[in-house]
């Protein structure tokens, strides 16, 4: 059998695409486009058996669902039964959008799928996939139901549930995250969850202790050191290392005039003490853009303590997009790979932890997300 | 009865007229989830409302309910909402 070779899995606004990589991380080529005019929110290989493929797809006008592939998008099948809340009796219930996050469930758990999606809520699937159900009382507890605020409240493409985050050591203990809502933990395999929100700031003047003000942009747990989450927030960058339940920002070393708001934080899977974060600009009118139109990438090796901005062979000057939360990545090589999509439409990629760029791939739609897959035959 | 498709739905129906046959319009779009599954869903969302962008059309005359009665004679235009840029 042929060694492993990374695929580049690039979710768009646009449809999907595939950047089949070699084992030397060298050459890259791109396959697509899958779903074109589809608006793709997230595209996942199954680690597990990498061999399944879940695509969440919407269009402007059709309800959304999702497809699955066993052979790497040669085909596609729709799945029979999406995300869906629950009917209310009367009418009123509300409907999902889009799917907007697939994970994986654990390893001894195979099958097992846990999708997010907008407006918030959490699903389970247990046949990889195929068909889906609401997962636990979060969706329409009428605490979390206030907590998640109305469609109005969330972010400008709608509220959304994120950062599913299951403890390898325990499939009973999860996170989650809400855009707007909160963090949120599960220890009983989420029959019930409880905010984890302690020293997280919110946007000056609303109360810190209610989840409903609260804005966490990415959450991540580290696979080599399960008790210590970081965290992109609205309002900063902060690492969480449990029992405690308080969280520590770390982003305010960075420089003053780059500022620590951003979307997208990746973990690197063998030292808790590396990540990495892509800030943007969040003053004033939030532009979403690079700060200064001066793209770059920072890195911690002390788990947030120090910063080393990253931007060899990126743009200097000019260069106004940014990264959203579920475009950037890492590969499991080593030195460890990083990949990040655009907004417009740019694939970067980095062999050697960030040290240097290139460009692997333009022209496409606005990359929503990429992931990373290890196809097995 | 005949049933125009909305090109968008075409990877479902691969024709743009289908038949199908139902006394309302829910029932007739349940019996084109029977032929075509997965259809519905793209159409109408799970609290039972006819999602945003989709419009329906029976002899010139737009229809909001899924109980709205349908006669055998009936043909039933599925449509587009004209939106975006």
């Amino acid at each position: 059998m042929s060694a492993p070779h990374p695929v580049l899995l690039i979710a768009t606004r646009k449809g999907a695409w595939l950047l089949h990589g070699d084992t030397e991380r060298q050459h890259w080529r791109l396959d697509g486009p899958h779903f074109l005019g589809h608006i793709i929110n997230h595209l996942v290989l199954d680690p597990r058996d990498g061999r399944t493929l879940l695509a969440a797809a919407s269009t402007g006008h059709l309800g959304p669902t999702l497809f699955r592939s066993t052979d790497l998008g040669a085909n596609w099948q729709e799945v029979a039964q999406p995300p869906a809340f629950a009917p209310a009796a009367d009418g009123s219930g509300r409907s999902v959008k889009h799917t907007f996050w697939l994970e994986p469930g654990p390893a001894d758990e195979p099958g097992v799928w846990y999708a997010g999606t907008s407006p918030q809520g959490l699903f389970r699937s247990a046949d990889g996939g195929d068909t889906w159900a609401p997962f636990s009382c979060l969706n329409d507890d009428a605490q979390y139901r206030e907590w998640m605020g109305s469609e109005q409240d969330g972010t400008p493409d709608g509220p959304k549930l994120h950062s599913i985050q299951i403890d390898p050591r325990d499939p009973a203990h999860l996170y989650i995250a809400m855009s707007g809502g909160g963090v949120h933990e599960s220890t009983d395999g989420g029959r019930s969850f409880a905010p984890l929100i302690d020293g997280l700031d919110v946007v000056e003047g609303f109360p810190r202790d209610q989840p409903t003000f609260h804005d966490p942009h990415c959450v991540r747990l580290c696979p080599s050191r399960p008790d210590r989450l970081y965290q992109q927030n609205h309002c900063g960058i902060y690492r969480l290392d449990r029992p405690a339940t308080t969280w520590q920002r770390i982003g305010d070393s960075l420089p003053e005039a780059v500022g620590d708001i951003g979307f997208p934080l990746v973990v690197h899977p063998r030292d808790a003490d590396t990540l990495w974060v892509f800030p943007m600009d969040g003053t004033a009118v939030w532009p979403r853009t690079s700060p200064d139109g001066r793209p770059a990438a920072y890195r911690s090796r002390d788990g947030g303590n120090r910063w080393q901005r990253l931007d060899h062979g990126l743009p200097t000057e000019q260069a106004w997009w940014t990264v959203k939360r579920q475009a950037m990545c890492a590969d499991l090589e080593a030195p460890l790979g990083l990949y990040l999509g655009t907004t417009s439409g740019e694939v970067w990629g980095s062999a050697d932890e960030g040290d240097s760029w290139t460009c692997l791939a333009r022209h496409l739609p606005e990359i929503y997300a990429v992931t990373i897959g290890y196809p097995r035959d | 009865m005949r049933v125009l498709i909305p090109s968008a739905l075409h990877d479902y129906t691969h024709a743009p007229w289908v038949e199908a046959q139902g006394e309302t319009l829910g029932a007739l779009l349940d019996d084109l989830d029977r032929q075509f599954p997965g259809l519905r869903f793209r159409m109408v969302d799970e609290q039972g409302h006819i999602r945003r962008h989709m419009r329906c059309f029976i002899g010139g005359v737009q229809i909001f309910a899924l109980s709205h009665p349908l006669a055998t004679a009936d043909e039933v235009l599925i449509v587009q909402a004209l939106s975006g840029g």
